[in-house]
């Protein structure tokens, strides 16, 4: 499978503690990619340098062939790369309809749609439907239907996952970064979401990359796994292979008695 | 789907003013014509609260477009009253693009503040300017509309009849703009700006553009103000103006276009009892009666409003 | 504070009013004119106690946890409220007591007069300025406020009285405002509005220095002191306007002001 996002030799730090050191990852498209490690060993900011909250300080990062290093978050939204948050980052004073409106709107009004003098409500990029049809839809594919009218904030901490993915997935991206997509969830739960993510996800064709501290959700669901520790890649393999070197023992998983 | 009811109440409201109009006599003429203008700024600050921008010195847009009329006056020789409301509109919102890119990088007090201090830096400006009148200002002739010079009886009906067309079709285009995706980023602003941007838009550029629409309306409310009270001066951009606005925009809440006129309307009765009773005491009472609102009905009027259309 | 307080603008007017007359009335007295120094200070201290904790107690102590536009909404109201209150009692007209100003005369430097007792000024701003910051930072005080400003809930949930550390932290910034308005009042014309410029000022000040800075609030007002007196001296029309283009200049350059603090890691 050709390659659709590839880091080369990223390197980040603040001040004296460096977040990340010659991290070089190439994403092959379609595949599933599980991203392990301790807190702090450099994950997030991974994902951070590659949505364009923050900029490396030295290396680059290429979509599709593209630079897309320099770019501020919105235009590599635009381009088709979207992420969830570890913490949940929500409209909280709209209900979960309203927020998947604001970003059907977005996406409308980034293909020159929507506007002051339009009529009819047209038919939103990706979707193919009109914004409040597709939220419909999209929200039923999450499992949120029953909040439609719910306050984002009044929300419990599983369903405000959902919907934080959900309103990652309304740009229809090409690859989804999702920051622990299950933490906070009950481990009875986190097998049910990661199921439901996923066949969303893949049904719209997306390359995904997840965070995740559950090994079992990692084994289960990734293709392939990055081990991060200290800023630096210890292990990029199949999860059995990567899960069972001894380096990636010591420093993510723990030694087992 | 709830039917859209605003531009209905909006061409009802349009109509039963114009045909009352000519019934009321001249001092409710000259309120309700006060009210569209104060009305018209509120309405803009309605656009920037509604993405949790507080502007403390709107008065810097509807003093502009008082001068801008009173100039066309004064220097032009223009009295009609359309050419003065459109030259006041243009010359605020020119004004708020190019200082909208300072503003829209902020948020909170800072924006509050700052748009504050450049309106007492007009209002210095004018001051210090003998050209303009310097503190006594000057007076504006006489409005005419479209080439007809209206009598001296039905000048005030007719001042109100194109202050309300202007006001309810502002209106109507603002509700308009609510439903555009842009217009929907504003509580999203609000909540979240982070999520805003990973959605793929750019919050500084929609606080732009609500900038330059709230400074518009104020400009055409300023030039409608100056012409219907028939003076203009540099206390139209003072601190305490913009106060005013603020009231008249908390008073209506930001839930639907309508409610900043009828919020007007109410400050306009309320400010000539008021201030003919205790004018030393106008800032305490407006003061007490803002903290009065934001603690009993931070929601405004409209929160009321909604409220009795839910009972039963 | 986190709170954000365009009341602030009101405590410097009070100041100056206080301070112009109760010196004023001191010195009419025909008591000693080198105590006035004195005087400006204790009306400022007194002028607070009077306004801040009422404030804060009876207003401010219930509105913390709402809306940050609601709190500043507030303070506005509050801002206005005060401006007729001061008005109401002393009045329109100008106060201009000199007294401590001209007291001290003037030297020379390098051939132009220099007022003695705009160095008294600086001595208090640098006076203030570094006891603040050796409180803020040294003390075991400003250390538990620090951490009540960064999160009142942690800090309640450790034990911290959050209450009354609000009351002392908003009665003791109101004080310095005041503090500055009372010791500036021999310097000017004490006018209605004095509250409004110092706003216009210190908002440039804190912007150009930088959010949060304490430093950068010091390099601010110099630099915005230096750009006044500059522009007073050969272009006094824009004299308002020139320290606003300097802010828009430094912004360009810096967006979050000279000595901004780093930002926390929000996601």
């Amino acid at each position: 499978m050709p390659v659709v996002l590839d880091a080369k030799g990223l390197h980040k730090s603040f001040g004296a503690v460096i977040a990340a050191s010659e991290v070089n990852a190439a994403i092959e498209k379609d595949s599933v990619v599980g991203l392990i490690g301790t807190n702090g060993a450099g994950k997030t900011t991974f994902i951070n340098m590659i949505t364009g909250y923050l900029k490396p300080d030295r290396g680059a990062i290429e979509f599709e062939g593209r630079d897309i290093t320099r770019l501020p978050p919105r235009e590599i939204t635009r381009l088709g790369i979207c992420r969830s948050f570890q913490i949940p980052q929500l409209y909280s004073s709209l209900t979960v309809r309203e927020n998947m409106l604001v970003g059907l709107g977005v996406v409308l009004r980034n293909a020159g749609l929507g506007g002051f003098l339009s009529r009819r409500p047209p038919l939103v990029p990706g979707h193919g439907l009109p914004a409040e049809e597709a939220a419909a839809r999209l929200l039923e594919r999450f499992g949120l239907s029953e909040y439609r009218d719910r306050n984002a904030q009044a929300l419990a901490g599983g369903v405000r996952k959902l919907l934080d993915i959900a309103l990652a997935m309304v740009a229809k991206p090409r690859i989804l970064l999702l920051d622990e997509p299950t933490s906070g969830v009950s481990s009875e739960e986190k097998f049910a979401i990661m199921e439901m993510v996923l066949a969303a996800v893949r049904a719209e064709g997306a390359t995904v990359l997840f965070v995740e501290h559950d090994m079992e959700v990692v084994s289960r669901f990734a293709q392939r796994v990055l081990a991060f520790y200290d800023g630096r890649i210890i292990a990029d393999a199949a999860p059995q292979a990567a899960l069972s070197d001894p380096e990636v023992k010591r420093c993510v998983v723990g030694r087992r008695a | 789907m709830r039917q859209d009811r605003t531009p209905l109440v909006l061409g009802a409201t349009l109509a039963a003013l114009l045909a009352a109009g000519p019934l009321l006599p001249q001092w409710a003429l000259f309120i309700l014509t006060l009210a569209f203008a104060r009305g018209l700024v509120a309405l803009g600050l309605m656009l920037l609260l509604r993405a949790g921008l507080v502007s403390f010195g709107q008065a810097l847009y509807y003093c502009l477009g008082a001068y801008a009329a009173g100039a066309l006056g004064r220097f032009y020789g223009v009295s009609d009253i359309f050419v003065e409301m459109l030259a006041g509109g243009a010359v605020a919102a020119l004004c708020a693009l190019v200082l909208g890119f300072l503003l829209a990088r902020y948020r909170g007090i800072f924006f509050g503040l700052l748009s504050l201090a450049l309106s007492m830096i007009l209002y210095g400006l004018i001051v210090k300017n003998e050209a303009l009148g310097s503190t006594d200002g000057f007076n504006i002739a006489a409005a005419s509309l479209l080439g007809w010079q209206p009598g001296e009886a039905s000048l005030r009906y007719a001042v109100m009849a194109a202050a309300a067309v202007v006001s309810l079709a502002a209106a109507w285009l603002v509700h308009r703009y609510l439903g555009t995706p842009l217009g929907r980023l504003a509580p999203a602003i609000k909540d979240n700006e982070i999520r805003v941007e990973y959605m793929g838009a750019s919050a500084r550029y929609a606080v732009h553009v609500k900038y330059v629409i709230a400074a518009a309306l104020a400009g055409v409310g300023g030039a409608l103000a100056a012409t219907t009270i028939g003076h203009i001066d540099p206390d139209m951009a003072y601190w305490t103006t913009s106060g005013e606005f603020i009231f008249v925009a908390i008073l209506a809440g930001t839930r639907n276009v309508i409610a900043p006129f009828a919020a007007a309307a109410i400050y306009g009765a309320i400010y000539s009892t008021a201030y003919d009773l205790s004018p030393n005491t106008w800032q305490l009472s407006l003061g007490a009666a803002l903290l009065a609102l934001i603690v009993f009905l931070p929601e405004g009027l409209s929160s009321l409003l909604v409220r009795y259309a839910r009972r039963p | 504070m986190k709170i954000v307080n365009v009341t602030h603008g009101s405590f410097y007017a009070l100041g100056a009013y206080a301070g112009a007359s109760l010196t004023g009335a001191w010195i009419a007295r025909g008591l000693p004119p080198m105590a006035s120094y004195a005087v400006l200070a204790v009306a400022a201290v007194l002028i607070t106690l009077v306004f801040a904790p009422a404030i804060e107690r009876l207003i401010l102590r219930f509105m913390y946890a709402k809306d940050e536009v609601v709190i500043l909404l507030i303070t506005y109201a509050l801002f206005l409220v005060l401006e007729d209150v001061i008005k109401l009692i002393w009045g329109v007209d100008p106060y201009f007591v000199a007294d401590p100003y001209t007291l001290l005369g003037s030297f020379s430097v390098g051939g132009m007069d220099y007022p003695t007792y705009n160095l008294i000024l600086v001595a208090l701003a640098l006076l203030f300025g570094g006891g603040l910051a050796w409180l803020l930072h040294r003390t075991r005080v400003g250390k538990i406020l620090r951490a009540v400003i960064h999160d009142p809930e942690v800090s309640r949930a450790l034990g911290v009285n959050v209450g009354r550390y609000y009351l002392v932290t908003f009665t003791f910034g109101s004080l310095l405002a005041a503090l500055a308005g009372s010791f500036t009042a021999p310097t000017v014309s004490v006018v209605p509005g004095l509250g409004v410029d110092v706003i216009v000022l210190s908002f440039a000040v804190v912007v150009i220095g930088g959010l949060g800075s304490l430093p950068g609030a010091a390099l601010g007002a110099l630099i915005v002191g230096i750009v006044r007196s500059v522009s007073v001296h050969y272009l006094p029309q824009v004299e308002l306007f020139v320290i606003y283009f300097v802010m828009a200049m430094v912004l360009a350059l810096r967006p979050r002001g000279l000595f901004s603090l780093e930002e926390p890691r929000k996601i």
